[in-house]
C-alpha cells in the first residue's frame, strides 16, 4: 500500500436536486452551474487533498440516478467509508429524506462509515429567501445519529472545502497495518487473494498461457 | 484496485460536461419534477434484473440506446440475487424461525448474502473479460477460489493448479501422469494453422474419446479431465467432436494459470453484486431504473409486435423487450431439466481441504452411479458472505429421480454437521421463439454448471439477436487509466 496516500469511498445521498453534484463540482473543479440539468451520465470521479502530512485520495460516487425511482443499489454505499446526506434548507421534504438516507445508511453501510449531513443553499437565505429548515433542528439530528454537519453554498462555495476537509480528518490515516485492521469501516484490504481484476484487461494469454 | 483517475478520467470529462450542459432552463426543483419530465418512449425496455439482464442492459445503454430496465421484485438480480438471511427463511421456510433465535445463531443479517444460484467466474472466462472491458471491476471486489476438489472412491483430493501438486497428486499412477503431461503439452501446444501441432488430430472430426485414446489415457483420467477440467456434467462429449471440450480444457488452464490457486474467482459480498454492477453501468450511461413496479399488461401493436407497458409509474414504450421467462411465462417453454439446489450453513470448513475459506467439489456422476455430477460451491466469512465463523455450501445437481434430495445425500455426508439446510427444485425453461416475429427477447434459466460460460452465451446470442451485430470486446483505451 502506498504509505501516505489514503483513498477514501465517498457517495452522495439526497433528493433529486438538492445540489449533490453541485458540490462535487465546486469540490473538484471549484465550478458551479446555474439551473443544471439531473445527474445521470456521470458517477464517479476522484479528487486529492492534502490534510498535513498526509493526501487523501476521494473517490466520489455519484447516484448516476439510480435512486429517481427508489431503485439505488444496495452495492453504492457498500464499503463507503464517507457519505454525504445532502438536503436543502429551503426543501423541509428534502430534509425528511435525509433522515431516511441517514437511517438506512447505519443499517445497511459498514459499521465505521463517516456520514456528514449537509444542509446546502444557504445563499438563498443570505440573498432574502426563506429557509424552512432550521438550524437548530439538523443540528439535533446530527448529534443524535454521530454526524459531521455543515450548511453550504454550492453557488457561492462556502463551507464546500470543510465538508471534505472534515471527512478527511475523521478518516483513520497512517499506517497500513492500523488500516487493513478496519475490515468493516476501513480503508480497502490489501491482502494476497484479492484479485485486480483491471489488469487482466490486455486478454493477451495465448495458448501457451497454458501452464499445466 | 483503480489505477488513479486524473484530468483525463472519461468519467470526469463526463461529469464536467454534464454539470456544464445548461440547456436546461426552467425547470429546476418541483417535487412532482420526475413525473412531469418522465420520458415515456425508449429504445429498449428491460424486464427483470437477473444478470444476463443487467449485463444486456450495460452493454446497449453503453452503444448509446435509451434504456429503461424494471424489475417487479423491490432488490436487484432476480433470480440470481444473493438475500440476507432473514430473506432465505422467508423464501424457503413456512415456519422461519424467530429473530431472536436467528440471531443467537447466524448474527447480524445484514453480514448475510447468500446467493440463491451458485456459481463461480472462470479466471480468464468471459464473463470476467466483460467485467473488465465494462471497467465494472471498478465497483466489484473479487478473490481467488482457494481450490478445487474432486470426489474419488469416497474421498475428496485436490485438483492440482501447478506443476508441484501435479506431481505430488495421488490422482494418478506415474505413468499415467506422464501421458497426462503429453495430452497437456498438446492442449497449450496446438495452434489452429499450424497442422504439426495438431498431432494428426482433427478437432472437428475426432471424438473427445478418440482423442483420450491417442494418448493412451485410462478410464479414471478420462473422468478427471471431463469433468475436473472440461467441466462437463456428464459423458454425452465423449462421442461428440473433441473441439468443444478441447476448448473447455484450455479455459480450465489459462483460468488456473492467472492467479494460482484455482480457475476460480468470487466476488465479495456476493454473486448479487454483478447484476448490481452492470446496472450501474447502465444508469451511468443514462439507463432509467424503475425496482418494485410490477407489469400491468404488456402491450403489442397489430402485428403482434411488443409496443411496450402498463405499470403503476405509467405506461412505458418502446419497438422491444428484453426478459427474463418469468415475465413471459407463455412464451417458455421448459428444457426438459430440472435443477435440485441445497443452501447448507455450517459451522466448520469441510474436512479434508485444509480449512480452505472457499472451494468447489466435483462429484462426478459415475463415482456415485448417477447420470449427471454434483456440484458444491463452499464460500464464507472472507468473501463477505456469511458471518464469522459459518461457512455456505450450496449442492446442485440435475434431478434425474422423484426422489430428488436423496440424490444428494453423498454430498450432504461430505460436508459433515449442517446447522440449516434450505432446498428447492427449479425447472428450467428456455424462449419459445427467437423474438424476430413478436419482438420479446427472452434469456434462459440459469443452468446447473458451476460457472458463468453458458449464461455469456446467451448474453452474446441475445445481443446479436436484438442488435444485429456481434458483440465484440474492443480492444479498451489504453489511456483511460494513465
Ligand atoms: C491432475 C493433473 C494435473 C497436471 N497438471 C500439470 C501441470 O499443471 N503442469 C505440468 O507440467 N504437468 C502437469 N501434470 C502432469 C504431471 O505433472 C507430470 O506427469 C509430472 O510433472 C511428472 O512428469 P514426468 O514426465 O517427469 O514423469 P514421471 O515419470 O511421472 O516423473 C519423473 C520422476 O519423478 C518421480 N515422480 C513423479 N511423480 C512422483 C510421485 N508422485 N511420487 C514419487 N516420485 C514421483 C518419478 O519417479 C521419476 O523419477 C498434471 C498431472 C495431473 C494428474
Ligand atoms: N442557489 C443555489 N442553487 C444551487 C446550489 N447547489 C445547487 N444548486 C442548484 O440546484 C439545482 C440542482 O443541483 P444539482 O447539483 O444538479 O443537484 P443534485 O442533487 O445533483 O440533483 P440530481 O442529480 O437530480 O439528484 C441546480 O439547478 C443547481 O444549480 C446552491 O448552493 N445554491
Ligand atoms: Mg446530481
Amino acid at each position: 500500500m502506498n504509505s501516505g496516500i489514503t483513498s477514501i469511498k465517498l457517495v452522495l445521498l439526497g433528493e433529486a436536486a438538492v445540489g449533490k453534484s453541485s458540490i462535487v463540482l465546486r469540490f473538484v473543479s471549484n465550478d458551479f452551474t446555474e439551473n443544471k440539468e439531473p445527474t445521470i451520465g456521470a458517477a464517479f470521479l476522484t479528487q486529492r487533498v492534502n490534510i498535513g502530512e498526509q493526501t487523501v485520495k476521494f473517490e466520489i460516487w455519484d447516484t448516476a440516478g439510480q435512486e429517481r425511482f427508489a431503485s439505488l443499489a444496495p452495492m453504492y454505499y457498500r464499503n463507503a467509508q464517507a457519505a454525504l446526506v445532502v438536503y436543502d434548507i429551503t426543501k423541509p421534504q428534502s430534509f425528511i429524506k435525509a433522515r431516511h438516507w441517514v437511517k438506512e445508511l447505519h443499517e445497511q453501510a459498514s459499521k465505521g462509515i463517516i456520514i456528514a449531513l449537509v444542509g446546502n443553499k444557504v445563499d438563498i437565505v443570505s440573498s432574502g429567501g426563506e429557509r424552512k429548515v432550521a438550524r437548530e433542528e439538523a443540528e439535533k439530528l446530527a448529534e443524535e445519529e454521530g454526524l459531521l454537519f455543515f450548511e453550504t453554498s454550492a453557488k457561492t462555495g462556502e463551507n464546500v472545502n470543510e465538508v471534505f476537509l472534515g471527512i478527511g480528518e475523521k478518516i483513520p490515516l497512517g499506517r497500513p497495518d492500523e488500516q487493513s485492521g478496519l475490515q468493516n469501516g476501513g480503508v480497502r484490504i490489501t491482502d494476497d487473494q484479492r484479485i485486480d481484476l483491471a489488469s487482466t484487461g490486455s486478454g493477451a494469454v495465448a495458448a501457451s498461457g497454458c501452464n499445466c | 484496485m483503480n489505477d488513479d483517475a486524473t484530468d483525463q478520467d472519461p468519467d470526469k470529462t463526463r461529469w464536467i460536461r454534464s454539470c456544464q450542459n445548461t440547456f436546461q432552463t426552467a425547470i429546476t426543483c418541483q417535487s412532482k419534477m420526475d413525473q412531469e419530465t418522465m420520458d415515456t418512449d425508449f429504445d429498449v425496455i428491460v424486464l427483470g434484473t437477473g444478470l444476463t439482464e443487467c449485463i444486456l442492459s450495460g452493454l446497449l445503454s453503453v452503444d448509446g440506446k435509451k434504456v429503461l430496465h424494471i424489475d417487479k421484485q423491490d432488490h436487484y438480480g432476480g433470480e440470481a440475487a444473493s438475500v440476507t438471511l432473514s430473506q432465505l427463511y422467508e423464501k424457503f421456510k413456512q415456519n422461519p424461525i424467530s429473530k431472536e433465535e436467528r440471531e443467537a445463531k447466524f448474527g447480524r443479517d445484514r453480514d448475510w448474502n447468500v446467493d440463491l444460484i451458485p456459481k463461480f467466474l472462470m479466471a480468464n472466462g468471459e464473463l470476467t473479460k466483460i467485467l473488465a472491458h465494462t471497467d465494472v471491476t471498478r465497483y466489484v471486489d473479487f478473490k481467488q477460489v482457494s481450490g478445487s476438489y474432486v470426489f474419488k472412491q469416497g474421498k475428496i483430493y485436490k485438483v492440482p493448479a501447478n506443476e508441484m501438486e501435479a506431481i505430488s497428486s495421488p490422482l494418478m499412477g506415474i505413468f499415467e501422469k506422464r501421458r497426462m503431461k503429453k495430452f497437456l503439452e498438446w492442449i497449450s501446444s496446438y495452434q489452429e494453422d499450424e497442422l504439426a501441432t495438431h498431432q494428426g488430430l482433427d478437432l472437428d472430426k475426432n471424438t473427445m474419446d478418440e482423442v483420450y485414446y491417442k494418448f493412451g489415457l485410462g478410464n479414471s483420467t478420462k473422468e478427471f479431465i471431463g469433468h475436473s477440467m472440461a467441466l462437463w456434467t456428464n459423458d454425452d462429449y465423449l462421442q461428440q467432436p473433441a473441439r468443444q471440450s478441447f476448448e473447455r480444457i484450455l479455459l480450465y488452464c489459462q483460468s488456473v494459470a492467472r492467479y494460482g490457486k484455482s480457475p476460480y474467482l468470487y466476488p465479495l459480498y456476493g454473486l448479487g453484486e454483478l447484476p448490481q454492477g452492470f446496472a450501474r453501468l447502465s444508469a451511468i450511461y443514462g439507463g432509467t431504473y424503475m425496482l418494485d413496479n410490477p407489469i400491468d399488461e404488456v402491450l403489442y401493436n397489430e402485428e403482434g409486435q411488443f409496443k411496450g407497458v402498463k405499470t403503476k409509474l405509467g405506461t412505458f414504450n418502446a419497438p422491444l423487450v428484453i426478459a427474463d421467462p418469468t415475465y413471459f411465462p407463455e412464451k417458455c417453454k421448459s428444457t426438459g431439466q430440472r435443477v435440485i439446489r441445497a443452501i447448507c450453513i455450517l459451522n466448520h470448513p469441510v474436512a479434508n481441504t485444509n480449512n480452505a475459506d472457499s472451494i468447489q467439489i466435483i462429484i462426478p456422476q459415475s463415482q456415485v452411479g448417477r447420470k449427471n455430477d454434483i456440484y458444491i460451491a463452499v464460500v464464507s466469512e472472507a468473501h463477505n458472505v456469511c458471518s464469522k465463523n459459518h461457512y455456505l455450501a450450496i449442492i446442485s445437481t440435475i434431478v434425474e429421480t422423484d426422489k430428488p434430495h436423496i440424490e444428494l445425500e453423498s454430498a450432504f455426508k461430505l460436508l459433515g454437521p449442517i446447522e440449516e439446510k434450505f432446498m428447492g427444485i427449479a425447472e428450467l425453461f428456455e424462449p419459445k421463439d427467437d423474438g424476430s416475429k413478436d419482438k420479446v427477447y427472452l434469456s434462459r434459466s440459469y443452468d446447473a454448471s458451476s460457472h458463468f460460460e453458458s449464461m455469456t452465451d446467451d448474453v452474446k446470442d441475445i445481443y446479436f439477436r436484438v442488435t444485429g451485430h456481434p458483440f465484440v470486446l474492443k480492444p479498451r483505451d489504453t489511456n483511460e487509466d494513465q
